[in-house]
This record gives C-alpha cells, structure tokens and sequence, in this order.
C-alpha cells in the first residue's frame, strides 16, 4: 500500500484565465484586483498567490464558495490546468515543470482523481471503471481484476460488477469513483467536491467511509468542499479560499475560535461549536480541581459536558498527551464556550490563527 | 475550355496510374459480387439473413428479409440485386475505412474540422450526377468509377458524425481520463470512439443509404445492378419493369436501414437510465 511521505508544497501559484494571463500576472502580483482585471482585461483571476502545504498523510480540506477557485486549485496538482506561474513541489519535483510524458507517468502513480458528477465511463462496467487506472498503465487483466474487485467490496458494492453507471444510484456511483481512485494505489488522493451532489445522509454516510478508510490508508487528500460541516468533519487542515486567495489556514478549531475575518465569521456562525472545540482550548493552564472526571486535552466540549453532567460534577481535570495533569475546565465555562464565544478571557497561545 | 483541356490532358497523363492504382477495388468488387451471384442462392440468402440477425436480433427483420429475396429471386431479379449489394459494401466499407479517420482529424483539430466542413458542404448540395463527370472524365466507365463516384457521394455523414460523436464525449469524462493518465491514443481507443460510436454507426447507415442512391445514378456510367434495369425502363417506358426494379431497390434499403439501426440502438443499451 502506498502510504504517504511526501508534503505537496504550493509557492506563489497563479493562474489568470485568458489568452494573455502571463502578461497580466505583474499587474496581479502589483494589487490589481480581480475585478479590475475582468474589466480593463477582460481576463478571469483564478488563483492569486496561493502558498499552502499540503502534510504528507492528511485530510486537506479546501472550502470555499462557488467560483471562489477550489477546482482551479486542485486541478493544480495534477496539472489538469496549467498554472500561469508558481511551482507545485512533490517529493523534489516541480510539476508545473514536467514534461508531457513524466507529468502522465506521475498521474498515473502518485495521483488519482474523484469528482462532483462521478465522471464515470457510461460505457463500462463497474469492474471495468474500477480497473481503468490500471489497464491504461497496462497491468495484466487477472491483476487488475482481482485489485479492483477488493476495493469494490472496501466500498460495499459487492455483487455490483457487472453493473453500468446508469443503472445506480448517485450515492453507489460515487462508490465506484472512489473505487476506481484507490484502485490505482497512489499516495495522493484528489477530491473536488467528491459528495455535494449526494442526499445529505448519504454524503454523511460516504464522509464515514472516507475517513474509515483513511484510517488504514494514510493517503495525501486533499477535499475540495462548500460546506464547512463537511469540512470540519473531514479536514485535518483546512484553507479557505475566496476570489481565488486564501484567507486563512489552520485547523477546524482554530479557524472556529478565530474566524480570520467578517467573511469567515459568517461562515462560521452556525458551526456546533461543541463538535470542533477542544477542552485543550477553554483550560485554566496549571490549576487543579476536587472531581472524579479527568478528560485527555482534545475531548471535544460536547464529550466534556456530557462526562461532567453524567456524574453531576461542575468540573473537570485536563491530562496532556503524555497523560499527565495540565488543567481544569469548569462545566459552566464548557457550556458558554458551546453556546457563543466568550472573549473574557484569553484563549491559549496555541490556537491563535495560522 | 481551358479547363476542359487541361483536364483531358491530366487524364492522358496519369489516367493508366489512377487505374491501376484503385485496381485492388475492382478485384475486391469482382470478387465479392461472383460470391454473391454464383454460390448457390440458398447459401447466400442463409448467409444475408444471418447477418440481418446479428445486426438486428430481430425475427421481424429477419423474416422480412427473407420474404423480399424470396420475391426478388421469383421475379428474376436476383443478379442485379447481388451486384447492388455488392457494390454498396464496398462503397461503404471504403467510405468507413477512408470516412472515420478523417472524422476523428477533425474532432482533434479545430483548424482541419474548419476546413473540411465547408466541402463536405458543398459536395452535399452538389446533385448527385455532377460527381459522374470528372470521374468519367479520368476513368471511363466502369465498375472502378463508379465505385469512386458513389464513395464520394456518400462519404459526408461517415465523416460528419465521427467527428460529431467525437466531439459530444462529455468533458468531465474526458478529463477522467487525463487525470488517470491517459495518452492521447488511450483516451481515443478506450473514452473518445466507444462513446462515439452509435453516433458513428447512424453515420454508417446515412452513408449506405445514399450508397444505394447513388448505385442507382451510377448504373448511367456503367455500374452494374438494380439501376440498369430502371434505367432501361425509363429509356423505353417499360413501366413495370422500373416499378419491380424501383420495388426492389426499396425493399434491400429498407433491410439495410432496418439492420444498421437495430444495431445502433443495442450498442446504447447501457446508456439507459435506470436510475435518474
Ligand atoms: N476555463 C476557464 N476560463 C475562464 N474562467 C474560468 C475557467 N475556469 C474557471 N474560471 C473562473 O475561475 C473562477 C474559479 O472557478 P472554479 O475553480 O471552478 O471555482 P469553484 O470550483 O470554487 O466553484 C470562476 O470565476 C470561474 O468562472
Ligand atoms: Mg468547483
């Protein structure tokens, strides 16, 4: 299984759409805004300095809203969409810089792709979809074949081989997108917008499988999404993009706790707080408390809340990683901090905004 | 005129090269139509009905099929309806082998599908008979030219529809297979024709239509078949004879219609949604 090593490092990526974007990326690069650029150029900005490194082996998560350049981005790293300039670094090589036949030859053993609308093979069977990865890089048909069928059975589609895409529902053709990518064993695994067009209760139920899988699978994902539940369920990291810029990056809890700007505020407003928070976040450093429960530093608020009312206690103590004492946090301080941001006090150091 | 001589002068020159150059087409034409004509009709009739079945997998057509030989062979009007039939395969497998890949040049190319479409254009509104001249002109009668005539004539829909059924592969699927890895000749192979293809084959079918059609013409410059026999008739106001000939003609067309569509739809069978 290839596990992932290798960070993708984004540096100074830009891309502005239209027959003379290189001419115009000085004039970006000066602070001309994209609004500027579509009327006095009649050119579309799509990425503006985008820096971002993507941690070997995580779930990263890209939000933002429709048009603010998320699958510009991520088409960047399988260079689906050449950049007007910057560099895309993965294990000591720019991919912006390859040639046609590494760049292929890279697709087809670090990268594998799922998207919005499934994009399956109308004209192939599910095992066939599956295999597609493998039979263009020429892998013998019984191994291909026995390699697909284990990861349709990962992602419950037993019984199903045979079947066309029509003849399944969006949620199982979305099964077999996913199969189809971790058939082909790569390290890096790209997802835009993989389940937005799922019901809500299937989207959960694949987010479950995605992050089941990636358990066993320690892939380099990186998820393109609109809905900041998603992402907060999903992202190991998170960066927020808006006209093509990224406005913040940081962990869920961390852009929760301190939205970047009024823009991320909004976004942020209806999150369950209690579903993101850490107890890590809201502890008195150092002091100790007289209660039976004892919660390691990332339980979330709500856990917190339920441990202390379960055993009608106003308090609890707070173990480091290492399992040793670091604080308290009180049931009154968990419950506010749930409800709405309280600024009273000061937040630790360690989640102030990336 | 000038270009009249000039053209007479083009023929003297390279005429015996052009003629030997499209010799194998004769051979191939004599060869399919002697098959046709002189093996034992039982054979050749088991023979077309199987092919009308595995093309159509309709008893329908098939007994159809088997009914209209059955007539055209009471009526004495096997022979020519064997050299017809001959000679449209052959036409339309040349205007398939030469048709498909200059569909797919143009589907790859907007600078090649710009200047092609304008002549297919143009050798579309052309009556049908203007193509017989310049051929005659370089090639005398024959079966050879009218091989040549008829291919151009129905080549245009061959060439139009790859290039149409190319160009409709969904983009997201494409890019499917660029982000997998897929060179240009695999996204070709494996994506571009499979999903093009029951657009090509409606392709196919205009194409041997207007074969047929044009076999008809084509019985002026010496083509042998179906059309003589009507051509004779209007000549010589033979009135029965051009309607059992017209008859003819329109039962194989609505044979090779039938068969080359029912193939067509199975190839979309699993594009049928089942699911929304
Ligand atoms: N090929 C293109 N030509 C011109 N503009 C484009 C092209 N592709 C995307 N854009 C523009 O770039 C911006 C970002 O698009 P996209 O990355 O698709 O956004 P998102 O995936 O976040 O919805 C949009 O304003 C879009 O209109
Ligand atoms: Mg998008």
């Amino acid at each position: 299984m290839a596990e992932a090593t290798h960070d993708i490092e984004i540096r100074n990526l830009y891309k502005i759409f239209g027959p003379d974007g290189a001419a115009l990326v000085d004039k970006v690069k000066a602070g001309m805004s994209k609004e500027e650029v579509k009327a006095r150029h009649n050119h579309v900005v799509g990425l503006n300095d985008i820096n971002l490194t993507i941690p070997a082996g995580r779930i990263q998560v890209v939000m933002g809203l429709s048009g603010s350049g998320k699958s510009t981005l991520i088409r960047h790293i399988n260079r689906l969409i050449e950049p007007t300039s910057g560099e895309v670094m993965f294990d000591g090589q720019d991919i912006v810089q390859m040639s046609q036949s590494q760049l292929r030859d890279f697709r087809r053993q670090k990268t594998a792709m799922v998207f919005q609308k499934f994009a399956l093979f109308p004209h192939r069977t599910v095992l066939e979809n599956t295999t597609y990865g493998l039979d263009i890089r020429k892998v013998s048909r019984r191994e291909a074949e026995e390699r697909a069928r284990r990861w349709i059975s990962r992602v419950g589609l037993d019984g199903f081989e045979d079947s066309y895409p029509n003849q399944l529902s969006g949620g199982m053709q979305q099964r077999v997108g996913l199969a189809r990518a971790l058939t082909n064993d790569a390290e890096i695994l790209l997802m835009d917008e993989a389940f937005s067009a799922l019901d809500p209760l299937i989207r959960t139920d694949m987010q479950s499988v995605l992050l089941d899988l990636q358990e066993e699978l320690r892939k380099t994902i990186v998820f393109i999404t609109h809905d900041l539940d998603e992402a907060l369920n999903l992202g190991d990291r998170i960066a927020i993009l808006r006209d093509g810029e990224i406005i913040q990056q940081g962990t869920g809890e961390q852009i929760v706790l301190r939205p970047a700007d009024d823009y991320i505020s909004s976004f942020v407003r209806d999150v369950r707080r209690g579903h993101v928070i850490t107890v890590r976040t809201i502890m008195r450093k150092g002091e100790r408390a007289e209660t039976p429960v004892s919660l390691p530093h990332d339980t979330l608020l709500e856990d917190a809340a339920r441990a202390m009312t379960g055993v009608q206690t106003n308090a609890a103590n707070v173990t480091g990683p290492d399992g040793k004492h670091v604080g308290t946090i009180t049931l009154a301080k968990t419950v506010a901090e749930m409800i709405a941001p309280d600024d009273t006090e000061e937040l630790s150091p360690e989640v102030s905004a990336a | 005129m000038a270009i009249d001589g000039g053209f007479r002068e083009f023929t003297r020159a390279y005429g015996e090269t052009l003629e030997n150059l499209f010799h194998p087409i004769q051979i191939l034409l004599v060869f399919i139509e002697d098959l046709l004509i002189d093996s034992p009709w039982i054979i050749v009739m088991a023979g077309l009905a199987l092919l009308v079945w595995l093309l159509s997998r309709s008893w329908k057509v098939v007994a159809g099929s088997i009914i209209s030989l059955m007539l055209i062979g009471y009526f004495g009007m096997w022979d020519d309806t064997m050299s017809t039939i001959a000679m449209v395969a052959v036409c339309t497998l040349i205007a398939v082998v030469l048709g498909i890949p200059i569909g797919i040049v143009m589907a790859r190319s907007d600078r090649a599908n710009a200047i092609i479409t304008p002549i297919l254009d143009m050798m579309q509104t052309m009556p049908s008979f203007v193509y017989l001249i310049p051929v005659v002109m370089i090639f005398g009668l024959g079966k050879v030219p009218g091989v040549i005539a008829v291919v151009i004539y129905a080549i245009p829909p061959i060439i139009r529809l790859t290039n149409l059924g190319i160009r409709q592969v969904p983009a997201d699927v494409l890019e499917a297979a660029e982000a997998f890895g897929s060179s240009g000749g695999q996204k070709l192979r494996d994506v571009q024709l499979p999903l093009a293809l029951p657009t090509i084959m409606a392709g196919v079918n205009q194409t041997i239509m207007m074969s047929l059609a044009m076999v008809v013409v084509a019985s002026m410059i010496g083509v042998k078949g179906l059309g003589q026999p009507v051509l004779q008739a209007i000549n010589n106001q033979y009135f029965t004879l051009g309607v059992m000939n017209g008859l003819a003609i329109v039962a194989i067309a609505i044979i090779f219609d039938r068969s080359t569509q029912a193939y067509g739809k199975r190839l979309q069978k699993h594009l049928e949604a089942v699911h929304g």
